[in-house]
């Protein structure tokens, strides 16, 4: 019992011994929805923590909680971050909006940042990619690379981000061939192996011959590989498990935003920001390199993306929506505040939005 | 030699007791072998685990948030268990309860007055218990297997959830994500004491219930039944019990206990529905049922016992590093060794040298 106690005294002494030296570093903290080794969206961002360690070396410390879910837990998750000395944390998943503003307004001398939402603090600014601008380039890679005519696109809910990449998916498609056409599968997850892999087979089976995904497992370029279609990666480069399928991949690029913040906090100019990085904005949104495709296809796409990195928006009128009606007029840009609520198909899509 | 389990005349009083003791202490043993694999002090992770998050009043608030819809689910479906009927579908019955209990906040945002947090937590009972009635009816109309149907109705439950936030329940100022328009303050449950930390009303909730379901079981006639009807049903249909309605009142109870799990949790903590509104806490229920021997006063320290777990999974994770999956380990490990510890109240080990005959033998336990 002695030694027990003994024992208990000297882990407290320890764990204060490291609370004490944590004290003069700068910690910065994250929180992920799935788990670091999804190889897909969670993976992303934990790239971007690792960054952070790189960058500033032993000036910062950083800790993660991983597959936290976005439901009662989740406001524990930050409260414990806030309490455990952190004083930049990321809260990385739609769904910790609400816990991690209410954690923000609690603790207002710890900064944070909360991705793809919209609810600012003082001590709260959020950040999102612009996913669409690579999904027009792999739109217009799909086009040209199809023999089918027929591209297959897995996807999980219908909320804007994922309505804003199919319509800019099937604009990139219809510059280049207007008879191509997308076949849409709902999966309603946004990480289900099982359910991913049956989907891709299912649209290879109704004849497409390039996939594409807005969901986070590695499933569909798997398949794709197997039965000799191609495929374009999500989230992050995903050539290891399709080399020979993957035309390129739709890579989070969180590493230059995430090593900016806390540089700005370390030194003190720290502002709640509102951004939505793309491709110009050190490659926030990145390609991953254009394989499989033959010369004239890849200096296509990367003259789009060039293009795109110039300032030029996919979602330039003329655009109508799908049953037809004007949505742009010729030369219009569609604004932040329409595509971020964005609940429409543009024309060229078919099918029926779920409800 | 060999080690044989030999069955006890009568079951041991001594391990019933001792039982999730001898679990307990087995599982902090594996669990210093595990962190010392990991390559971590066993000590320190020990202590990170299981006593940091008593040090820290904020963290005993987290804890009952955490507790409070365990022991709810689980004292309910003590109920279930020990009247030998297989409710699994608690989950379910928590968002069905969810649901109707946000039927005021959601669609008559203006019906703010005392009567609206008590009306929600009862409409939230009425609905899980509703739910938990369709089971419940199935086994009794049509001998249908009530551990499938509960099961799968778990999976209607949340699809009717996913429709409903995304479609006709969807926030018209929700910038088109999947979430209902956030309560109001008086659709709120409010935390005990606020000043301290978020634990609220619903572990008050659900240590009444503990209380209450105890006396039903040990003191009513109606606790007889359940129990009677649970160990032999042929010996209370002669007493003149009605299987049927036991299958219909232990659903009943549970779901709506249930129920007011899930739209308290709702209701306390999350303020507004969403696709996932619990993480997995009408699963998680069963074992903390099991671990408190389907007795409602063992079930809140259980409760206490998980919910524990899970907070020094996180302290861990986030002061030594390692994964969050040595959670769902130890409580892998727990409810092994309690199953396993189990055995010892009917059996007896007995250590058998050479061919000695080992009188009645039996080979594993039933």
């Amino acid at each position: 019992m002695k030694k027990l106690l003994l024992a208990l005294t000297a882990a407290t002494a320890l764990v204060a011994a490291t609370n004490a030296q944590a004290a003069d570093k700068f910690k910065a903290c994250w929180v992920y929805v799935g788990a670091i080794g999804d190889f897909g969206y969670s993976f992303q961002h934990n790239q971007g923590r690792l960054a952070v360690e790189k960058a500033f070396g032993d000036k910062v410390e950083t800790t993660y909680l991983e597959n936290v879910s976005e439901g009662p837990d989740a406001e524990r998750a930050f409260e414990r971050l806030a309490r455990e000395g952190c004083k930049l944390v990321f809260g990385t998943s739609f769904g910790f909006m609400d816990p991690e503003y209410k954690v923000a307004k609690r603790f207002p001398k710890v900064l944070f940042e909360h991705a793809t939402g919209f609810k600012t603090a003082k001590n709260m600014g959020v950040y999102n990619l612009r996913w669409y601008e690579g999904r027009y380039v792999m739109g217009q890679i799909a086009a040209k690379v199809s023999k089918s005519h027929i591209g297959g696109y897995i996807v999980s809910f219908p909320i804007p981000e994922v309505l804003m990449d199919i319509n800019a998916f099937v604009l990139g498609a219809h510059s280049v061939d207007p008879n191509f056409k997308l076949k849409i599968v709902w999966v309603n997850s946004w990480f289900d192996p099982g359910k991913e892999a049956d989907a891709a087979k299912a649209l290879i089976d109704q004849g497409a011959d390039v996939l594409g995904q807005h969901t986070d497992s590695t499933a569909a370029m798997q398949v794709a590989e197997t039965r000799g279609v191609h495929a374009f990666g999500q989230a992050s480069d995903m050539i290891k498990f399709g080399p020979h399928a993957q035309l390129t991949a739709l890579v989070d690029n969180w590493a230059p935003y995430y090593v900016s913040r806390v540089k700005a906090a370390m030194d003190g100019t720290w502002k709640p920001d509102n951004v939505w990085l793309g491709i110009k904005d050190d490659h926030a949104v990145e390609l991953a390199p254009f394989t499989n495709m033959s010369d004239d296809v890849k200096a296509m796409a990367e003259a789009t993306e060039k293009k795109i990195a110039g300032g030029w928006n996919p979602f330039t009128g003329p655009i109508n929506k799908q049953d037809g009606t004007p949505w742009l007029k010729d030369g219009e840009v569609a604004k932040d505040s329409v595509l971020l609520g964005m609940n429409f198909y543009v024309q060229g899509v078919e099918g029926a939005l779920p409800k | 030699m060999r080690i044989e389990l030999v069955k006890r005349p009568q079951h041991s009083i001594l391990f019933s007791a001792l039982s999730p003791v001898v679990a307990l202490i087995l599982t902090l043993l594996f669990g210093l072998v595990l962190f010392a694999l990991l390559g971590r002090n066993p000590v320190t992770a020990m202590y990170i685990y299981f006593v940091s998050p008593l040090t820290e009043v904020w963290q005993i608030h987290e804890l009952a948030v955490k507790a409070a819809p365990l022991i709810l689910i689980a004292v309910g479906l003590s109920v279930c268990y020990r009247s030998n009927n297989w409710n699994i579908g608690a989950e379910g019955q928590l968002v069905a309860g969810a649901l109707a209990g946000s039927i005021l906040p959601v669609m008559f945002p203006d019906f703010q007055n005392f009567m609206l947090l008590p009306l929600m937590m009862i409409m939230g009972m009425i609905g899980g218990a509703l739910y938990a009635g369709i089971p419940a009816i199935l086994k009794v109309r049509f001998n249908t297997n009530e551990i499938l149907s509960s099961l799968m109705l778990v999976y209607v439950a949340n699809l009717f959830l996913d429709w409903m936030v995304r479609g006709p329940w969807r926030d018209p100022n929700g910038h088109n994500f999947p979430q209902t328009i956030q309560f109001s303050d008086a659709a709120t449950l409010p935390a005990i004491f606020p000043a301290s930390g978020r634990a609220s009303w619903d572990f008050v909730f659900a240590l009444v219930a503990a209380l209450v379901i105890w006396f039903m079981m040990e003191k009513t006639l109606k606790g007889f039944e359940v129990r009677v009807m649970g160990q032999s049903p042929r010996a209370g249909r002669f007493a003149g019990f009605s299987s049927g309605r036991i299958v219909i009142f232990s659903f009943v109870v549970s779901g709506a206990l249930a129920g007011l799990a899930g739209i308290a949790t709702v209701s306390a903590n999350i303020n507004q529905l969403q696709p996932v509104i619990s993480p997995g806490y009408g699963f998680t229920a069963i074992i903390v049922a099991f671990l408190g021997r389907l007795n409602p006063l063992g079930i809140v320290v259980a409760g206490l016992v998980l919910a524990l777990s899970y907070l020094g999974g996180e302290a861990a994770q986030t002061a030594i590093g390692i994964s969050d999956k040595t959670a769902s380990v130890f409580q892998g490990m727990l409810l092994f060794f309690v199953l396993a510890s189990d055995t010892l109240i009917y059996y007896r080990i007995r250590i058998v040298r050479s061919r000695e005959r080992a009188g009645e033998v039996v080979h594993g336990h039933s």
